[in-house]
């Protein structure tokens, strides 16, 4: 892969990361209420599928979907003030943080009831396989959702009429409270794909290497015509289910020992080398000399120095983006009824 | 020029036109490919159209209006067709918070050009689970328009204009009333389509009703004027938005409201209905308000109770009487 790609990767996800501290920061001070789900364990998902999506791509998602958002390019501060309730965010205020939509990056929205975003997907799937497109539908989901009724359903009706859909799952083992083991009769989420003759596969969901091949793979799939492909992709959340969550049910040493795996160290790895000390490269003899800097060759060159440098910027982009959200004015009532009558046109009703 | 069509066949003129107007139209839900529809109203446009367009689902109520939702979300133009309006409660999730909201949530940026037909209502002796009346329901749903044809006319018009509107629409059709007669003018121009229409004009009481319940009230009114008190008659046509304003010039007419519904009376649609109009009219009125409405009951199997569980002419005619005597 290439070294801009990697660093792209890693910088996406340190953005979400520092995005989502600091929307937790945000909910404490009260600048942010309701419902927050925060994403901080999970970037690599996010980041590898969307990465390897193409700008033509539609993506729906959750309400634990800021990422999901940021990486598609919507500005952090418009998501920023979208979790506000301000005017200038992607929904204008009128969405919040479960609910974020933006139509020029087809962003098809965030759907707060578990298991919508199943139909939602297979129907914007159905309507570009009837026009032919050479497009794609990437529908997220988490481990608690497959056992809602719709997931079946749309399944069924996309292995049916081979809809162009790729099924996201994020299986982060938990149902807010409820382990997947006392929530799924089973709990390999990718084996139910099968039913419907998907093909399946589970991925490494903290390894964002692993998670964009596999996208890349699922969706050249769909584009050469073959109907729906799923994935799941194992992984976890670091924080509460949401900002209203102690997560009591956890085990420190659980949490503990995925954090060990955090998907970020892990993509740090592998994008920043760990030059070898010249007792190193003596010690290894002369084959593997050549092995090590075609190694270093191939994964990209970041250097410490350079990795500091990202984070500083990312610093300043998520404070620029607080700064706008704080900026932005309340969307008026006036603004509302806009928003609910926005089809209406210059249809009369009565 | 008008000829005498069946409702279900003004249905299914009115689909052919839209489907061959244009290519973003297409149906969905169960039967209603190949098998042609359970009340006929698709019969014959699989074979025109094929089965992109006329989409035949598995049972999958909530999935299949869902997928309606997404693919409205991208331009189509969806008609969903929920067999009875009684599966459509597994669907509600799509209408209420999918379809009637995503406009709204999103700030205003997608299109819900989608269409949701049921037929509804009680049939003849089909039972408790499939004698629904939902309206109640959906009426309390900002976001949702909902349509009510009561004529082949009407069917013809306002499903037309429900696929060309960009909004979400529900089309609440009438078991008893696919198999009723009436004129079609395909040429005529169309009235607003949440226009209420006077069907009958009279001094004496306002009678308002929606769907099959227009033709009792017009049977009920043709009684009352045997007995000297004329009626007149108001067919809704819509429950969301209601035109308030023609009901209203109506009670500065004849001051006195009966209300026909064939919901249950409890939070019924005529609850809403005499509601509006005592607000609007209370120094208009010369007498409260009445409601004849379903009973309180889900509907008996039994022919003779399920048919004293609703409306008939007879309870309208005794209302109207009552509330002119006053
Ligand atoms: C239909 C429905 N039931 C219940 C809820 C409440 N709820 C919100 S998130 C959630 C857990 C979902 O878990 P999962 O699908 O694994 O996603 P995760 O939150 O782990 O990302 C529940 C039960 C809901 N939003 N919608
Ligand atoms: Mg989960």
């Amino acid at each position: 892969m290439e070294s801009r790609t990697l660093r792209a990767l890693l910088h996406d996800m340190l953005l979400a990361r520092a995005f989502e501290e600091r929307a937790a920061e945000e909910y404490t001070r009260g600048n942010i209420a309701g419902f927050l789900h925060l994403y901080p364990g999970e970037e690599a998902v996010a980041v590898g599928v969307l990465h390897a999506a193409e700008p033509s791509d539609y993506i729906v998602s959750t309400y634990r979907e800021h990422v999901h958002a940021l990486v598609r390019g919507i500005p952090p501060g418009v998501l920023m003030a979208e979790l506000f309730g301000r005017k200038d965010g992607c929904s204008g205020g009128l969405g919040g943080s479960m609910h974020l939509f933006d139509r020029e990056r087809r962003f098809m929205g965030g759907y707060a009831i578990v298991g919508e975003t199943f139909p939602v997907a297979a129907g914007i799937g159905y309507a570009v396989a009837m026009r032919q497109l050479p497009e794609a539908v990437i529908c997220f989901f988490g481990d608690g959702a497959v056992n809602q009724g719709t997931f079946h359903e749309a399944l069924n009706m996309t292995a049916l009429w081979q809809l162009p859909v790729l099924f996201v799952c994020e299986n982060n083992r938990y149902q807010i409270g409820t382990e997947i083991h006392r929530h799924s009769a089973v709990a390999e989420v990718y084996k139910r794909a099968c039913g419907y003759r998907i093909p399946a596969h589970r991925v490494d969901g903290m390894d964002v290497l692993a998670v964009h091949e596999a996208t890349q793979a699922a969706l050249a799939e769909i584009r050469g015509g073959n109907g729906p492909q799923f994935l799941e992709f194992e992984t976890y959340r670091f924080r509460g289910h949401s900002m209203a969550d102690p997560g009591l049910y956890r085990s420190k040493v659980e949490v503990q020992s995925f954090e060990q795996e955090d998907p970020i160290t892990v993509a740090i790895a592998e994008t920043v080398p760990a030059y070898p000390s010249q007792e190193q490269i003596a010690a290894a003899g002369p084959d593997s000399i050549a092995r090590l800097s075609e190694h270093l060759n191939d994964a990209g060159h970041l250097s410490t120095d350079q990795l500091e440098a990202m984070k500083a910027e990312i610093g300043r982009i998520v404070e620029q983006a607080v700064e706008f959200a704080a900026n932005s004015p309340e969307p008026t009532m006036a603004d509302a009824v806009a928003a609910l009558e926005c089809n209406r046109g210059t249809e009369v009703l009565i | 020029m008008a000829g005498e069509v069946l409702y279900w066949q003004a249905l299914n003129r009115a689909l052919d036109a839209e489907l061959a107007a244009d290519d973003a139209v297409f149906v969905l839900g169960e039967d209603v490919g190949l098998y042609g529809g359970s009340y006929r109203v698709t019969e014959g446009l699989y074979a025109r159209y094929g089965e992109w367009r006329l989409r035949d689902t598995p049972i999958s109520e909530g999935g299949f209006t869902g997928l309606g939702v997404g693919a409205a979300l991208v331009g189509m133009r969806p008609v969903v067709e929920i067999m009875t309006i009684n599966f459509a409660l597994l669907a509600l999730d799509a209408i209420i918070n999918m379809a009637a909201k995503i406009p709204f949530m999103s700030g205003g940026q997608f299109p819900m050009p989608l269409v949701v037909r049921m037929p509804g209502g009680v049939a003849k002796q089909l039972a408790a689970q499939h004698s629904q009346r939902l309206e109640q329901t959906l009426m309390n749903v900002p976001g949702l328009r909902i349509a009510v044809p009561a004529t082949p006319q009407d069917a013809w018009w306002q499903l037309r204009q429900a696929i060309r509107s960009d909004e979400p629409i529900i089309l609440l059709e009438h078991e008893l009333l696919y198999f009723s007669k009436g004129p079609l003018d395909e040429t005529a121009e169309a009235p607003p389509m949440h226009r209420a229409s006077c069907r009958r004009a009279g001094p004496d009481l306002t009678i308002v009703a929606y769907s099959r319940m227009v033709d009792l009230s017009l049977r009920a009114a043709a009684r009352l004027a045997e007995q000297g008190i004329e009626a007149e008659v108001i067919d809704l046509r819509s429950l969301r938005p209601v035109d308030w304003d023609t009901c209203a010039e109506s009670l500065k007419r004849t001051h006195r409201l009966l209300v026909v519904e064939e919901d249950s009376r409890f939070a019924g649609a005529g609850a809403e209905i005499v509601a509006g109009l005592t607000e609007r009219c209370f120094f208009d009125l010369d007498a409260a308000p009445e409601r004849v409405a379903g009973r309180e009951l889900p509907i008996a199997f039994n022919a003779s109770l399920e048919a004293a569980s609703i409306p008939r002419p007879s309870d309208i005619v005794a209302a109207g009487k009552k509330l002119c005597a006053r």
